[in-house]
């Protein structure tokens, strides 16, 4: 009787930490904290080194940390909130994520924390905040690095069908053929992932209809995602896929594996929408793609006749930590100690910089100058600074009950057994409320 | 026959068992009662409790009466993901039960290598869920797989990523785990098995496959029924084999119902309609058993379930 039920729990348990290195010292329980992050280097280690600077510099308050695989952990972190077992440092995107965290009352209002730490937050970029705010108090302190999505692509690939770089959604669709016939996927795609083909519909919506057909959709507007430019980005979306401007297999490829950027570093594909932080990875495991030069990158070109500034730009503004308000004030101390003093210091903001990242400190295009990835970080810089609007990733964004009809579409949508239509009529149906 | 032999092989264990069971031991059942009502009984209430709620896993559960059932049963994913549910599950039972079948018969000969080879067939059950379906993800993948690798075109197709393929690939990957298993529970009935009856049949001039036929396989009756109840109530539960290999991609194709139970519950935040679906998979579960135990039923399963 209790079979179906018992498997399914225990499958769910199964997606354990994937790395557990507490640190921590048992002799400093009472007021040590605890710090949940995300796996995947080059992040993981600079995270990691942080904490460590952090803690042997404070004997008396000490952080154990853990660290998940990203998918794993949006689960882990929502049943560990809910059964009261959350770490004290809780890592996310903010958002509608935050928001939920914050209807539930789970996680401490900093408001006036950073009214009396005001050189915590002046230090910051001002636009990291929006994410972290809810109803006008802040519940995160933007950490890390803002990521914009880029449209990398293979230099080497393109010189070898000698094709020119898209400035044009035409462009691209005329790119299309001439890969495909030089036996080249256009695209490389980690389609299983889904939040992989969002990003394709983020950037269409803003270039064809701006950010307001977006934002009119997150704000609940009855049947904004029928919008007659949402269908247009739609179809066009569709046009794309059934070009072939994806990779064979794209949908049963996930992003976890890094399996999406090995296509475009490997040559089996000539372009890549993804996130900035791919750069730090590709280098990492492209061999010498990054190094020597191979890899290419833009902002996503204009859709002719769109309404969207082509200086806009979508991903994560940032990165965000918040204190759960199960922690004992100990706890909470010494996790405001570590966001004054451990989070962002200058060794992890050169270990970002060194990895191809912009953190989000305000003068931190000052120490690019000397770095070997000096062309690329001026780039996200500019991307990240001159758009006029930098908006964040819509399953980030939406409450996660919305997020998840929302991905579950996309998905069908690029599986193309759903119409644009039907498209919009389910998503109406979750976002009006 | 078969009652005959069956009762006849063990008259002296069922008498002393009687009496030892006179004596009253069922507090032997104690532990195991106690198990299940913890993490049996007790979840499955809160779960039914739960479905009458809302509840987004980290708030206040807020008790809404039947909003969560109706949004569960008004959900076009729910038929859906029945269907798929069902489909696994014939289907990996047709797969199993002639390949268990066999390879049991197989491995229940003397012979030294089928014990050599027997081991080497267990050796699936032996690996977790999540790494076989890493294992084989990696293997079928379209750009880097196994068909990539050795340059055979017929094994480098969307394996993963064509709904009707991925179902297959679920199916096939399903039964690779779990044929060893099954395998062992017929090679131990086929074992039972007098060999008086084999010989007999000899006698009378019956070859291999008449005897299979006419002795094996009725012979395995209960023993098919009993694994194919553990196949068709276990396919329900087929969550992390698939969550891994495919998340039910490509799009919903390969979303069983306790994928979707996971996914509405945990990656939706919406508890109440998880729950729900937690309640119709018990259901099902339980209207499958007894299923099976109605077709197995009769009189002379209760008295061969005895004499076994």
């Amino acid at each position: 009787m209790g079979v179906p039920l018992a498997g399914a729990l225990a499958a769910c348990g199964s997606s354990g930490p994937s790395s557990s290195t507490a640190s921590g010292s048992a002799g400093a329980a009472g007021s040590g904290a605890s710090y949940w992050y995300l796996t995947g280097q080059p992040g993981e280690g600079i995270r990691k080194g942080t904490v460590d600077r952090f803690n042997a510099a404070n004997a008396g308050t000490q952080i154990a940390q853990t660290a998940f695989q990203n998918d794993a952990y949006k689960t882990k972190i929502k049943t560990a909130l809910g059964a009261g077992q959350a770490p004290t440092i809780i890592w996310g995107w903010g958002g509608g994520g935050l928001k939920s965290y914050v209807e539930a009352s789970q996680v401490e209002d900093l408001t006036s924390w950073f009214g009396e730490n005001a050189a915590v937050k002046d230090k910051l970029f001002p636009g990291s905040f929006g994410a972290a705010t809810v109803d006008g108090k802040i519940y995160a302190m933007p950490c890390e690095t803002v990521q914009p999505i880029v449209l990398y692509y293979n230099k080497s690939v393109f010189e070898k069908v000698g094709a020119q770089p898209p400035t044009s959604w035409d462009d691209i669709m005329a790119l299309v053929p001439k890969f495909n016939d030089a036996g080249i996927a256009p695209f490389s795609l980690g389609g299983q992932s889904r939040w992989t083909n969002m990003m394709w519909l983020e950037f269409l919506f803003d270039r064809i209809g701006g950010p307001e057909v977006f934002q009119a959709a997150f704000d609940g507007e009855k049947d904004a995602w029928s919008n007659p430019d949402a269908i247009t980005a739609l179809t066009k979306m569709q046009d794309l896929i059934k070009a072939n401007g994806f990779i064979k297999g794209f949908s049963s490829i996930t992003a976890d594996s890094n399996a999406d950027q090995a296509l475009l570093y490997t040559g089996k594909a000539a372009m890549m929408l993804h996130g900035a932080w791919t750069y730090g990875s590709m280098k990492n495991d492209g061999g010498d793609f990054v190094k020597g030069g191979h890899l290419g990158w833009m902002n996503f070109p204009p859709v002719a006749g769109g309404k969207g500034d082509p200086s806009n730009t979508v991903g994560n503004p940032g990165q965000y930590l918040s204190i759960s308000s199960k922690a004992t004030d100990a706890e909470k101390e010494t996790a405001k100690k570590f966001f004054t003093t451990g989070v962002l210091d200058a060794p992890e903001v050169k270990a970002w910089i060194d990895t191809g990242s912009i953190p989000i400190v305000k003068g931190a295009d000052s120490n690019i100058g000397t770095s070997e990835d000096a062309e690329w970080l001026k780039f996200v810089y500019g991307v990240s600074s001159n758009a006029k609007v930098f908006a964040q990733s819509w399953d980030q964004a939406l409450p996660p009950s919305a997020a998840e009809t929302l991905l579950d579409n996309i998905a069908k949508l690029f599986q193309l057994s759903i119409t644009p239509e039907q498209f919009a009529t389910n998503l109406n149906a979750v976002t009006n409320s | 026959m078969t009652l005959a032999s069956v009762g006849s092989a063990r008259p002296a264990p069922s008498r002393s068992a009687q009496s030892v069971h006179g004596r009253s031991l069922g507090w032997l059942a104690v532990p195991a009662l106690v198990f299940f009502t913890t993490f049996g009984i007790l979840p499955l209430i809160g779960v039914l409790l739960l479905s009458f709620t809302t509840w987004d896993g980290i708030g206040e559960v807020v008790p809404s009466g039947l909003t969560s059932w109706k949004a569960v049963l008004s959900d076009p994913q729910l038929p859906h993901a029945m269907w798929v549910t069902f489909q696994v599950a014939v289907l990996s039972w047709l797969f199993q039960t002639p390949m268990s079948i066999l390879l049991g018969v197989f491995l229940a000969g003397a012979q030294k290598y089928r014990a050599f080879l027997a081991v080497l067939y267990f050796i699936p059950l032996l690996l977790s869920s999540a790494a076989i379906a890493i294992t084989f993800k990696a293997l079928l993948d379209p750009n880097f797989g196994l068909g990539t690798g050795l340059s055979l075109p017929f094994l480098s197709q969307d394996w993963l990523g064509e709904p009707k393929l991925a179902l297959g690939v679920v199916v096939f990957v399903v039964s690779w785990q779990f044929i060893p298993f099954h395998s062992l529970i017929y090679q131990g009935a086929v074992r039972q098995i007098p060999t008086s009856m084999y010989e007999a049949a000899q006698i009378d001039g019956a070859g291999r496959i008449r005897q299979f036929f006419s002795i094996t396989l009725p012979q395995l009756k209960n023993t098919i029924i009993t694994s194919s109840t553990l196949m068709v109530v276990g396919s329900l539960t087929f969550f992390d084999l698939i969550y891994v290999l495919t998340a039910g991609g490509p799009g919903d194709a390969t979303r069983v119902l306790a994928l979707q139970m996971y996914i509405t519950g945990f990656q939706g935040n919406l508890m109440g309609p998880a729950s729900a679906l937690g309640v119709i998979l018990v259901i099902v579960g339980l209207l499958l058993a007894l299923l099976f135990r109605r077709i197995g039923g009769g009189d002379k399963t209760a008295s061969q379930l005895e004499g076994a």
